[in-house]
């Protein structure tokens, strides 16, 4: 990023070759940014769906309520999984910074293989939910609940989509420059759907199954 | 014979013969004289041999400025649509007293005025102000396009075929009979179980979107892509406006996605968000769709803002007054926007303390807005006024505007709220701020930019003509209205028993009459102005005597907006250049690095609206192969690594050069 004048910087001078760059100057980081700002629109969608979850969440329409349907100990394993898979998402990264592709690749399958972990769990606990006749349609509790979960479950399936692609795609091109980026982008997405979990975990199903 | 049923409904799901509204002479009017028009456009395409370029310079252009362009047509073009929607209902309305029921069934009559709202705002206002941002924003601060050109593609093309579901409900089923908002019970499948509100969510769904990310897209330009030197304060307020709008668009539209996304999910499964029973909350989806809604206003209004301080400052040649209160104007009133919302439902009993405090925080919007205006006032005061079309716009703006404040400030009193409320009063009042602030603004910006934009002035009679007809026809159309408030009548009847009401009906339908005048103004002034293209020419780039960089370089820009990046000193940037006796660089010219285009926007978002009118009319297959497509199309899109290209130096110095030449044999 050279200049052809270097004026003193704020000195404004009549020389008109420094009123402008003979050099393009690149926008760093541009990506990354835009993608903060995509996640936090999205975490505004589960806002909602928290807000709607808190002002639904106890009229349960002569329905079951949490404390009959929540199984903790289920949650709990899924829970891990989940965590786990940020935890080996991140390995997947500290690797791809030692340039390493096929552990780097390793370390992503991993992480895929716990989020399809959690989601074979998450569906599980929704048919054997629907079976019992706790379904979406039962109450305004189980509509916001059966949202608010499945969202979060939806994005986890489009994250493991774009993991298998981005795989793909390492494999074909390795660790060039976009494709760091997008390892990075998925990252942020991945790690960003955790916290959210965390959210869920806490909000409806320990404080669910509260008397 | 149960296969064959069942294949029948996978395929057409519920859209039979039925749905096509040939019993309807008025849409079937309508439907001849929209395929006679496009049969003529697709005829002249051919003849012309217009496909070609059509598709590789417009249709897949990722171009910010073409972008633009083709976001202000869309407006355009709706803007049609919507206002025809508004003349059918002063016409009605004038004439359905007593015995004579009019022309439109109530039936007809509510789905006109959903539409109307609907079209006005999203795919009036909306494509408007993100057409202005997309054009001006990357030229104001020294960008060559925004920082995801590909994206601003896509954003468009979604926008667009939202807008196209919207049309399409006028030839295919209905629409919604809800109001623009759609409030639940009614936007429930018990009380419009036909397709009408699916149109109204899945076009808004798919717009959404593209609003979405083309918020996104343009905060990071102005926060990534500044010319070296323009501090934050530096910035040209438009630009600062811009940034504001689109923190407040990503703010705000995820909101707007999950309720109708619930809406939908109640409609489509019969869960139990908004319904009356089993436990749902219908003000749940009020409140959600207004925190998006109120910011939403705000969304239209600012950019606007930012249009009117370019103009006052331009167009009295000086500095614009209070450059600093105006900023912090704007991002206040971007805060205040969000916290404001319970204001549009006084009335559902949320008790004393909770609309005390909604009523202050509205009261109190009113402070910045002040402020921006005797920063206008201040800018103009001994300052040499030039009364072109942009001013004059500006100044109608400053006097229509104030008025609607006020009106504002008063239903913003909860006691006078529960009163006013649901009245023509608010009507009157929400036209007086959209048409008096929004509206006058985009016909400003496009006077304004148009020399910018294609190379010559649009022409100033017809301008003029199109000026007096609309803000006479403005008042002529709503002062009517703020009596008739005042009188008690309630919005969204198509039929009234007093006569001593319909007068001031009958004054509303004749303002309505004067504005499509100015609206048929303003068409021919597109016209004569093109035809007059010579005699008009902008050759210095800079008509006006402008102030920022965008008049630095040609009219039009060449792709590449600067062939140098330029280097920013002061706020007010081309005017300090100027000042300083800045010469145009004539060589030493590079190649310059610029993003290709692609055909994967217009694509997706084709789909996207296939996959939209699948759920609408719940024709299952198609959703499921619109959906397998989609996802196929973006992930081969991922695949695409090759998105950039370098313009040679060669023909920067032969586009400079001509350049150079045009301003020679003009001095």
């Amino acid at each position: 990023m050279s200049e052809i004048t270097a004026t003193s910087t704020g000195a404004v001078s009549a020389d008109s070759s420094s009123r402008f760059y003979v050099h393009e100057h690149h926008p760093e980081n541009g990506t990354l940014l835009g993608f903060w700002i995509y996640l936090m629109s999205d975490c505004l969608i589960f806002a909602c769906l928290f807000a709607t979850y808190a002002v639904l969440g106890r009229n349960y329409a002569g329905g079951p309520g949490g404390a009959e349907l929540f199984e903790l100990p289920l949650v709990a394993l899924n829970t891990a999984f989940l965590l786990l898979s940020s935890i080996t998402y991140g390995f997947a990264m500290l690797e791809s910074q030692r340039d390493r592709v096929k552990q780097t690749l390793i370390w992503l399958g991993i992480t895929g293989l716990f989020g399809a972990a959690f989601l074979t769990l998450e569906l599980y606990e929704f048919t054997h939910l629907i079976m019992e006749g706790a379904g979406p349609q039962r109450s305004g509790f189980l509509t916001s609940f059966f949202a608010l979960v499945g969202t979060h479950g939806l994005h986890v399936t489009f994250g493991i989509v774009w993991l298998i692609t981005l795989m793909f795609q390492l494999g074909r091109h390795g660790l060039i420059r976009e494709n760091r980026r997008r390892l990075m982008c998925l990252s942020m997405f991945w790690h960003f759907l955790d916290v959210v979990w965390i959210g869920v975990f806490t909000f409806v199903y320990l404080m669910g199954v509260l008397p | 014979m149960l296969d064959h049923i069942d294949l029948t409904k996978l395929i057409f799901g519920r859209l039979t013969w039925e749905a096509i509204p040939y019993h309807e002479p008025i849409l079937i009017g309508t439907f001849i004289m929209v395929a006679l028009g496009g049969i003529a456009l697709l005829a002249a395409i051919t003849k012309f041999r217009l496909w070609g370029p059509l598709w590789r310079d417009w249709i897949t252009s990722i171009d910010h400025k073409k972008i633009g362009i083709m976001y202000m047509i869309l407006g355009l073009v709706m803007l049609l649509r919507g206002f025809s929607d508004a003349l059918m209902m002063r016409a009605q309305q004038a004439i359905s007293f007593g015995d004579n029921a009019g022309f439109l069934p109530p039936h007809h009559y509510d789905q006109i005025f959903t539409a109307h709202g609907v079209i006005m705002i999203f795919f009036v206002a909306m494509p408007f102000v993100t057409g202005l941002m997309n054009y001006v924003v990357p030229l104001q601060i020294g960008a060559r396009d925004v920082a995801f050109p590909f994206l601003n593609n896509f954003s468009f093309w979604m926008t667009t075929f939202g807008a196209g579901l919207v049309m399409a409900s006028l030839f295919v089923g209905e629409f919604a009979r809800t109001g623009w908002l759609a409030y639940p019970p009614l936007s429930g499948i018990l009380y419009s179980p036909d397709v009408g509100v699916d149109y109204y969510i899945w076009a808004l769904q798919v717009a959404g979107v593209g609003t979405l990310l083309s918020g996104v897209n343009l905060i990071v330009t102005i926060v990534k892509m500044r010319a070296p030197g323009m501090e934050m304060m530096k910035m040209p307020v438009f630009t600062w406006t811009a940034l504001c709008t689109n923190v407040l668009i990503v703010a705000t539209f995820p909101v707007l996605t999950a309720a109708l996304a619930m809406l939908s999910v109640d409609r489509l499964f019969g869960t139990n968000f908004f319904t009356n029973d089993l436990g749902g909350n219908a003000m749940m989806y009020v409140n959600l769709i207004w925190i998006w809604g109120h910011p939403e206003v705000y969304i239209l209004v600012l950019p606007v803002f930012g249009v009117y301080s370019e103009i006052v400052s331009t167009f009295c040649g000086k500095r614009l007054f209070g450059y600093t209160s105006m900023v912090y104007a704007t991002i206040v009133i971007t805060i205040l926007s969000y916290l404001v919302w319970l204001h549009h439902f006084f009335t559902m009993g949320s008790g004393a303390s909770v609309n005390s405090f909604f009523g202050i925080t509205t009261m109190i919007i009113s402070i910045p807005t002040g402020a921006k205006i005797f920063n206008w006032l201040f800018t103009m005061y001994r300052g040499r006024i030039r009364f072109e079309l942009p001013m004059m716009w500006t100044v109608a703006f400053m006097l229509t505007f104030v008025i609607g404040g006020m009106t504002g400030v008063m239903l913003a009193v909860p006691p006078a709220d529960f009163v006013l409320h649901n009245s023509l009063f608010l009507i009157a009042h929400f036209h007086n701020v959209i048409i008096g602030g929004v509206v006058f603004g985009v016909f400003a910006a496009i006077n304004y930019w148009f020399p910018k934009a294609f190379g010559y002035k649009l022409d100033p009679f017809w301008g003029k003509c199109s000026f007096w007809f609309w803000v006479v026809g403005f008042w002529t159309a709503f002062a009517p209205l703020y009596v008739l408030g005042f009188l008690g009548v309630t919005r969204r009847m198509s039929h009234f028993e007093d006569p001593s009401l319909q007068i001031w009906f009958q004054i509303a339908a004749l303002g309505a009459v004067l504005i499509a005048l100015g609206i048929g103004s303003m068409l021919i002034q597109f016209v004569v102005s093109f035809l007059r293209r010579e005699q008009l020419r902008d050759v210095s780039g800079d008509p006006w005597g402008g102030r920022t960089l965008e008049w630095s370089t040609s009219s039009p820009p060449p792709d590449y907006n600067f062939a140098f990046t330029p280097r920013v000193y002061e706020g007010d940037t081309w005017a300090d250049m100027k000042k300083q006796g800045y010469k145009r660089p004539l060589q030493g010219f590079n190649d310059i690095h610029m993003p290709k285009n692609t055909a994967a926007g217009f694509i997706i978002a084709a789909l996207a609206a296939a996959l939209g009118f699948g759920v609408i009319w719940h024709m299952w297959l198609l959703v499921i192969v619109s959906f397998v497509a989609m996802m196929a199309a973006i992930i081969i899109h991922t695949f695409n690594y090759k998105r950039d290209y370098y313009i040679p130096a060669e023909q920067v110095v032969r586009t400079e050069d001509a350049r150079t030449r045009m301003l020679e044999s003009h001095v």
